[in-house]
């Protein structure tokens, strides 16, 4: 303490201080550049990778047979038709315009909402506990269902639980029942 | 009396938390990104509630757009210098070295193996003003080049890197459900029954039903 008075009192006028230049810097010019640097970085990165959904055919046989094929029963069988502008056909039953004993189904028309096809699916699995559901993506005459319908019904077949469910194409006789019926 | 003065608070504050933060950020962002590689089609793929996730690598991609054309992509480059060489030879076309080089690296591709190698030829820019006019790979049943790209390119991987590959469909929303069908069917000829359709995630419904 003494001491440093003394050194004090030495000096000529009042005390003169090392001019301490200020610890902090402008870091201003820096944060500029990290955030730019954070914004690109943010804005090009790619996280989120895709998600698939698998679809699983099955092998195609070299010389099928039809003997040893197995028949859907009409009470099983429920046909929904991917028809163009997002709209959905299904009938119940089977439709055979050459056998007079199997009465001709009514096709109806609902949508891809909550209420629509997957209301229609759990409702029947609900009086049928193993429908089997057949996927006929409508294209005829230029009039094609979109790929975004097909994926959407198989991901209803997943929300809805559905065991048995093939994806092939529309027979004549289904596209001959939505022009008698005037649906398209 | 003495003046009462008002505590002036200095306005610089300190930033250095910030800062922290900020350079953390950075450094954890330019470690983990990948860039988005340039695709030679910009599809748009439909939303699913699957929450299946594509494996890091041996995909193998089928880009259909909405205009019925398909577009071959495979995610590693040696595979893909070993399909070109392979499909070139079964169709009779050589590619010179730098073609080849330029091959591995694009993304995907969409032009017949005829016209190829004029396609590698043509430097970035061109090639992109190129891309919205290209006729994509031919996969109907008479010239089908689509399942001979797949093929080899399997035959490769299986090959190179003992892996078996993950197929992957790309579709746009847009697309028909016919051009997909198709490629399919054509893929079922040769034994592949397994595929895998891109979709983006969709939240489940809370409640199914009832």
């Amino acid at each position: 303490m003494a001491e440093i008075q003394q050194k004090g009192d030495s000096g000529k006028g009042g005390k003169k201080r090392a001019k301490k230049a200020s610890t902090k810097i402008d870091m201003t010019p820096m944060v500029d550049l990290a955030f730019l640097l954070l914004t690109f970085f943010m804005l090009t990165t790619t996280f989120a990778k895709p998600n698939v959904m698998q679809l699983t055919m099955p092998v195609k046989e070299k010389n099928p047979n039809p003997e040893e094929q197995t028949k859907i029963k009409a009470s099983q069988a429920v046909t929904v038709i991917l028809a163009p502008d997002d709209k959905v056909f299904y009938y119940f039953g089977l439709n055979e315009p050459t056998d007079k004993s199997v009465p001709v189904p009514e096709i109806k028309v609902t949508d891809f909402s909550a209420n629509g096809i997957r209301k229609v699916l759990l409702d029947r699995k609900k009086q049928q506990p193993e429908p089997i559901i057949l996927i006929e993506p409508y294209a005829y005459e230029g009039k094609e269902a979109k790929y975004k319908n097909m994926v959407d019904i198989l991901d209803e077949m997943n929300i809805t639980d559905q065991k048995k469910y093939a994806l092939i194409d529309i027979s004549k006789k289904d596209v001959d029942l939505i022009k008698k019926q005037n649906l398209l | 009396m003495p003046k009462v003065k008002p505590h002036r608070t200095s306005p610089s504050l300190d930033m250095t938390p910030m800062v922290d933060l900020a350079f953390l950020l950075v450094t954890f962002f330019m470690l983990t990104t990948q860039f988005r590689p340039d695709e030679a089609v910009v599809v748009d793929p439909p939303s699913s509630t699957s929450d299946l996730q594509a494996p890091d690598s041996d995909i193998l991609t089928l880009t259909i757009d909405n205009k019925k054309r398909v577009f071959f992509g495979y995610d590693k480059a040696p595979v893909k210098e070993a399909a070109i060489k392979a499909v070139g030879a079964k169709y009779g076309v050589t590619f010179t070295p730098a073609q080849i080089k330029q091959f591995s690296l694009l993304p995907n591709f969409g032009v017949p193996i005829t016209q190829l190698a004029s396609y590698l030829d043509k430097d970035t820019e061109d090639r992109k003003a190129l891309n919205k006019s290209l006729p994509g790979i031919p996969y109907d049943s008479l010239n089908n080049q689509m399942i001979d790209w797949v093929l080899e390119a399997r035959k490769a991987n299986a090959a190179q890197f003992k892996k078996p590959t993950f197929l992957v469909i790309r579709g746009d929303g847009n697309a028909d459900v016919q051009t997909v069908q198709k490629v399919i069917k054509e893929l079922q000829e040769k034994d592949i029954n397994r595929f895998n359709l891109l979709t983006s995630l969709e939240m489940k419904p809370s409640f199914v039903g009832e």
